[in-house]
């Protein structure tokens, strides 16, 4: 047999360029999965609790039981992601050997460690973690991220973070396509990013591996929104199942995702969709319980 | 002459810009009237499932199966393989259903089963083998008379086919820098809009 290379870059990336222009969705349950499947979802994510119920639970937040995870792949045809703890390199083994076909190394859990993110280069399996400004992805990348997300702020409903976010990402990717060779040095050590991948990013005009959005979208127009701003594709967790109806909800994020340009069809399918989640002002979360500061 | 790229989700941006590296014109169809005055359509890799609901719900599927049935070319690749064929093997999702072939669907496992190799495609010209990246990639289990078998894996599992205008890849060629599956796409496009 010819030789089969496995967990290439160029396999692992190539996945998450796959997924573009679609959306990934939380689920609980393989019910979940199924009815983000039927909306169009590209992938699920599999989680014990959503992160508004994350945040509401307190407490140490761990990797799902593999149980529930194996359930929900059984579940559906589409990528299954599942999420581990910064730097708990365990985790992320465990979740490689269930197969799952993407891992979320997310600061919406507990971090298992405050200074080390996991090394992504020794597994075969592809990962996603979160941004909030360029340095912050470069650094997952250098480590074998493979895809990029905005942390934004989960379980909120409130899409500001991850505006914040994304703008910060997008405008520092064209700060940098503006400069002079000899200042890309300077930019790599301010931001505290390898070299190599500052000057790969002042060449290509944009991050060398696919940029979702996450953190509080729940709305067709938060996710049209966050499209219009050029990330590749989003995330929406706790917006559709705890929305009224999530599977119109689900469809219709689906559709305004695909159709972010045509203000016409964002509208239609907003129509009577029932009540979004309930939102929550940044503000008045305390200090000590805003996820987006988690890792570094 | 411009060519479509199914742009309901997935990797067509990649292909507008293998596209645009041979001086070919691109367009992204999303609703049936950007299928106009189009000499050929990409259907790119995505998930499967998501570009054919899409296509139902936004009435593509029709247009474009009466334009391939007059010999228009299209081109699917991964997930838009699976939609121009006949068959997948009984699952139920919206499909274009024109290529006489049976296909499986992540036949070859999970993500961690994806994997790039070597390919002999002798309809390429040359001797030189092609960077196949396959990404939970589907299979062709059994092709019709009337279908060409462009390459196999060493195991005989055939990856690329062509019935008369249409030709589907289980892998990626716009992962790679490879222009040789553009380059022949757009060959059959020219000879489309001549004949």
């Amino acid at each position: 047999m010819e030789p089969r290379d496995t967990g290439t870059v160029a396999v692992k990336r190539g996945l998450a360029q796959m997924l573009k222009g679609g959306v990934i969705m939380d689920v609980v349950t393989p019910e979940h999965a199924r009815i983000a499947e039927d909306a169009g979802a590209v992938a699920v994510m599999a989680l014990e609790r959503v992160p508004a119920d994350i945040r509401a639970h307190g407490g140490v937040a761990r990797m799902s039981d593999p149980e529930l995870i194996l359930k929900i792949m059984d579940a559906v045809s589409i990528p299954v992601m599942a999420k581990c703890r910064i730097g708990h390199f365990v985790e992320a083994q465990v979740l490689e050997a269930l197969g799952v076909d993407f891992i979320d190394e997310s600061e919406v859990l507990t971090p298992a460690d405050e200074e080390h993110h996991i090394d992504k280069h020794q597994f075969k399996v592809p990962f996603v973690c979160g941004c909030r400004n360029l340095g912050e992805a470069l650094r997952r990348i250098a480590e074998g991220a493979a895809m990029i997300r905005t942390k934004g702020e989960a379980g909120t409903g409130n899409v500001v973070e991850a505006v914040r976010h994304a703008r910060a990402v997008m405008g520092e990717i064209r700060r940098l396509t503006s400069m002079a060779p000899e200042e890309l040095m300077k930019a790599a050590k301010e931001m505290g990013a390898p070299y190599e991948l500052v000057k790969e990013v002042a060449q290509l005009g944009r991050l060398p591996v696919v940029n979702f959005a996450a953190g509080g979208i729940a709305t067709p127009a938060d996710a049209a929104l966050m499209m219009q701003l050029g990330m590749d594709g989003v995330f929406v967790g706790s917006g559709i199942f705890k929305s009224s109806d999530p599977a119109r909800r689900a469809k219709a994020i689906v559709e305004a995702t695909t159709h972010y340009n045509d203000p016409k069809i964002i509208a239609e399918v907003s129509k009577g969709l029932g009540e979004a989640m309930p939102g929550l002002e940044i503000s008045a979360i305390p200090q000590d319980q805003l996820l987006a500061g988690r890792g570094w | 002459m411009t060519i479509g790229v199914l742009a309901l989700q997935g990797a067509f941006i990649e292909h507008r810009k293998a596209l645009e590296r041979l001086g070919v014109d691109t367009r992204e169809v999303r609703l049936p009237e950007h299928l106009e005055g189009l000499a050929g359509l990409i259907i790119p890799g995505g998930e499967s499932t998501t570009i054919g609901k899409l296509a139902v719900t936004y009435g593509l599927l029709e247009p474009i199966r009466a334009k391939a049935a007059s010999g228009w070319p299209v081109w699917g690749t991964c997930a838009g393989m699976i939609l121009l064929a006949r068959d997948i093997g009984g699952l139920a999702q919206p499909l274009l259903g024109l290529m006489d072939v049976t296909i499986r669907r992540n036949a070859f496992g999970r993500q961690v089963d994806s994997f790039e190799t070597w390919l002999d495609v002798p309809e390429l010209g040359g001797d030189a083998p092609f960077r196949a990246i396959f990404i939970r990639a589907p299979l062709i289990e059994r092709v019709g008379p009337g279908v060409q078998v462009l390459a196999r894996l060493s195991d005989g599992a055939i990856v690329a086919a062509r019935q008369r205008n249409l030709l589907v890849t289980a892998f990626h060629p716009e992962l790679t820098d490879d222009l040789r599956f553009h380059r022949y796409f757009v060959r059959m496009t020219e000879e489309a809009t001549k004949a």
